[in-house]
């Protein structure tokens, strides 16, 4: 097992290494040509950004847009694009992960090429990532870590070079394991838990492994730190496809909960360009609008914003189905919203004693 | 009770008790002032002469008086005309008598220029003047001092000198008070500008603390010499037609109108006679002084007079103003430099030209920074005082929208303006500005606007170029890194050739160079 693991990766790195050198050869080729180099890719652009109710995600469009370096304008950008090209190649030739703060600072020791913002070396990145197809993991560019995960699963770092076979409980930390580049990389072993629940805030984590969720319902638990990274819903998406387990996501009951549970389960307009970030079989399961009414929550009246953002996601093709529909329209109807925390007024662990039982009882 | 005493002063008395008229009102706009009356009167020697002017200025200090004040020998010599011996003693020490009471374009018009300078020194030092002049025979030495009562020259010596080297010219020899100090930047400005204006005259200036100044000759080509002209019928005032009456030889007022005033022909001359209600046959000699008023008065509002003649004129012409400015301004092949005479124009029966240019560029940003240098001439003497008084400046800053030519705030720009006419339209005694004739204001803004639009391409092209510049610097800087890190994403070897790219993207450039060149070829 742990060979094809080693090869899985090898194989992956190798593949990301031949599209950026073959990235290199085509600019080469270009010059030689003696023609300004360019470079085809899809444009992400709002109009070509497309809901596809088959993958049950957003995707990019047909239309294309050029880069190139023949006018004023565009040979900075498009140099830089290339610097990152090669800068993601030294990367993993070389083993080594960077974030893309390291890869906007890495950038200001070039002269001529240093972006102007963190901003602008993370547009350049995510050019990278359409042209090539890869996300930029793979190419071992990683945002900040945020989240972690807790529970009885096994796994074999990949991950850094030192740490390679490596094998890990993922109940040694009661804070949890941060999701980094390690885990992230890592080989998915084995589990004795039959389901994932995925929580946006680490307090009510915290209370979940206090409480020995993960032991009383054979869990393992994800908190995301509000909207999951990338990272995250990588995990959740393995978690899901590889090992076959069931995800329910619990959040807070308003409009920005149900963006946290819709990221996880379809994506985001952003990442229309990448697959393998979504698991559209995870199901959300708190905290609704019928809970609040059932169990007689203490809310919060609903803002101007989130009365906005509550009208703007019931017609957004994501929200389609029955459950989401009918939801919205219940906190509508209220104008009122109540946070995970709502329940500490029912006492602290009614949560975990009273209404996850009932909730999962219920699916 | 006090009795009160009429009477009667000299030219040279009034001229004594009301110096300031002439300029003479502080003792450092005196040096100024002398120098300026004693150079423009060699300058127009030279040029009656035809002979490109050659002139050597002396400022020696004798003794310093009190306070900042001192005593300077002042010395002038040039290589003009020079005056007949029995001429000089009037020419020099005498008010209101010279060559210049004709209607000529000269450079001074009081006709007191040399003689107040000397009046100023004598009053001021009490030391006669020292004239010596030849034109090709003996020369001759005057040493004199001015009757101021009478206004009569006194000669104290009169020495005859043999000339075997056939020299000729004048020198002006006198002792004033005065303080150079405070005025040398102006008069330093004053011959530069003067220079400027004659780049056929070599002058040469050697001020009190021994320093040397020289101002080269840049041609030997002169302007033409300006005809005499008779008046023009528009031009015309009362006195001067009185005076014309009482001296004709006429038999009629037709007869007197062809032969005395420039553009009537006997039709003409019948026509405007007939809408002044004056018979054509009328003796001059029976016309009343009514007569002659209702006469001036028609000739203003009478249309039909041919257009004043502007022979009498004498711009410096584009070629030689160009020539002077490139010499004083130093220009370069890199400056731009656009240079308009305009055609004939009058106001109020005067004819007038109007002449400018405007220089700009590397050369012009190193001496004056950034903003607008406004440079003044009338009848080619520079104006250095109350230049934002005048109608040069009004037109400058008012009149033209520079940012229409491409011009903003921080370009450097010399504008420099020739007005020249039988009458400079000042606005003061003090002749320093111009006022604002409609019609001459009319003529310095087209002539501004014509040389603005050669400007205006020029800055467009300078800046059309910087960017072609500054696009191949950019591509220069990036088209090898692409080549670099394709290199090495490709884990090629060699480097891609990007000199092609490079070609193509620096086509543009000479043939915009290639045109900034041209850009003064623009008809005015």
């Amino acid at each position: 097992m742990t060979d094809s693991v080693i090869n899985e990766t090898e194989r992956r790195r190798e593949a990301t290494e031949t599209s950026l050198k073959q990235l290199g050869s085509l600019i080469y080729e270009q010059i030689q040509n003696r023609e300004f180099p360019w470079i085809m890719m899809q444009s992400r652009s709002s109009d070509n950004i497309n809901y596809d109710d088959e993958l049950r995600q957003f995707i990019l469009g047909d239309r294309t847009v050029r880069r190139h370096s023949r006018n004023v304008r565009n040979i900075r950008p498009f140099t830089q694009f290339l610097w990152t090209a090669w800068f993601a190649r030294e990367l993993v030739r070389l083993k080594k992960t960077s974030t893309l703060r390291e890869v906007y600072y890495s950038a200001r020791g070039q002269r001529d090429i240093e972006f102007t913002g963190q901003t602008e070396s993370d547009y350049t990145i995510t050019d990278l990532e359409v042209a090539l197809n890869t996300p930029r993991e793979s190419m071992n560019i990683y945002p900040k870590d945020r989240g972690a995960i807790f529970g009885d699963l096994n796994i074999e770092y990949t991950f850094p070079p030192a740490y390679e076979g490596r094998m890990k409980n993922l109940t040694d930390n009661p804070d949890g394991a941060p999701i980094g580049r390690s885990l992230t990389s890592s080989k998915l072993v084995d589990t004795t838990a039959d389901k994932v629940i995925v929580i946006e805030k680490d307090a009510m984590f915290s209370r979940f492994v206090e409480e020995k969720v993960h032991e009383k319902h054979n869990a393992i638990l994800i908190q995301t730190e509000g909207i999951p990274s990338r990272s995250a819903r990588m995990v959740i998406r393995r978690l899901n496809k590889d090992m076959g387990l069931p995800i329910y996501i619990f959040t807070d009951g308003d409009p920005w909960g149900l963006h946290i549970a819709m990221v996880i389960i379809s994506g985001s307009a952003v990442a229309a360009h990448l697959r393998g970030l979504t698991t559209p079989d995870a199901k959300w399961i708190g905290v609704w609008g019928t809970d609040v009414l059932k169990y007689k929550l203490p809310t919060e009246n609903l803002t101007e914003q989130d009365l906005k953002r509550l009208k703007e996601i019931k017609d957004d093709p994501r929200y389609v189905d029955e459950l989401w529909q009918r939801e919205i329209d219940i906190f509508l109807k209220m104008g009122k919203k109540a946070e995970l925390e709502a329940f500490s007024a029912l006492g602290l662990t009614y949560i975990v004693d009273e209404y996850l039982p009932e909730k999962l009882e219920s699916l | 009770m006090t009795e009160i005493v009429y009477q009667s002063i000299s030219p040279s008395d009034f001229f004594y008790r009301n110096r300031e008229i002439a300029g003479f009102s502080n003792p450092s706009r005196a040096v100024y002032a002398a120098v300026r009356e004693l150079l423009e009167n060699s300058l127009d020697a030279c040029e009656r002469q035809r002979v490109p002017p050659d002139i050597f200025l002396r400022l020696t200090e004798v003794s310093s008086s009190e306070g900042d004040t001192s005593t300077y020998i002042m010395r002038i010599e040039d290589n003009g005309t020079g005056l007949p011996p029995d001429q000089i003693p009037s020419a020099f020490c005498r008010v209101f008598y010279g060559s210049k009471y004709t209607l000529q374009q000269s450079r001074g018009t009081f006709g007191l220029g040399g003689t107040i300078t000397i009046l100023y020194g004598q009053i001021t030092t009490h030391q006669p003047v020292t004239i010596t002049s030849s034109t090709g025979g003996d020369i001759h030495e005057f040493t004199m001092m001015i009757d101021i009562e009478r206004n009569e020259p006194m000669i104290l010596k009169h020495k005859v000198l043999g000339n075997k080297k056939g020299w000729r010219g004048t020198v002006v020899h006198l002792q004033m008070e005065g303080d150079y100090s405070r005025i040398k930047s102006r008069l330093l400005d004053y011959l530069k500008q003067t220079a400027m204006v004659s780049p056929y005259a070599d002058l040469t200036f050697v001020d009190p603390v021994g320093r040397l100044f020289r101002f080269e000759r840049g041609t030997d080509m002169m302007p033409p010499l300006p005809q005499a002209v008779k008046p023009h019928p528009h031009g015309i005032d009362v006195e001067n037609f009185r005076r014309l009456v009482s001296i004709t030889k006429a038999k009629s007022m037709k007869e007197f109108m062809t032969e005395h005033f420039q553009g009537v022909g006997s039709k003409t001359a019948d026509n405007f006679l007939k809408s002044a209600e004056i018979g054509n046959r009328t003796r001059p000699s029976s016309m009343k002084p009514e007569d002659i008023v209702t006469l001036v008065r028609a000739a203003r509002e009478f249309k039909d007079f041919k257009r004043p003649d502007a022979t009498c004129l004498s711009p410096i012409g584009e070629e030689l103003l160009e020539k002077g400015i490139r010499k004083e301004l130093g220009l370069t092949e890199h400056d731009f430099l656009k240079v308009v005479s305009r055609k004939p124009s009058t106001y109020l029966g005067f004819p007038f030209i109007v002449e400018a240019a405007i220089a700009t560029g590397p050369s012009i940003r190193k001496q004056f920074k950034t903003g607008t240098t406004i440079i003044r001439f009338a009848n080619r003497i520079p104006l250095l005082f109350d230049e934002s008084s005048g109608v040069v400046w009004k037109v400058v800053n008012k009149n033209i929208h520079w940012d229409t030519y491409n011009v903003s705030s921080d370009t450097p720009m010399v504008v420099v303006v020739h007005v020249c006419s039988t009458k400079i339209p000042y606005k003061t005694v003090g002749k320093e500005y111009m006022a604002d004739q409609p019609e001459v204001e009319k003529e310095l803004t087209n002539v501004i606007r014509t040389s603005a639009r050669s400007l205006r391409l020029f800055i467009s092209r300078s800046i059309r170029i910087a960017r072609e510049r500054r696009r191949l610097d950019i591509f220069a800087k990036y088209l090898p890194k692409i080549a670099e890190f394709s290199t090495k994403l490709s884990d090629k070897e060699i480097l891609p050739d990007i000199e092609p790219l490079l070609t193509a993207v620096s086509r543009a450039i000479p043939e915009v160079e290639q045109k900034i060149k041209e850009v003064p070829t623009i008809d005015g």
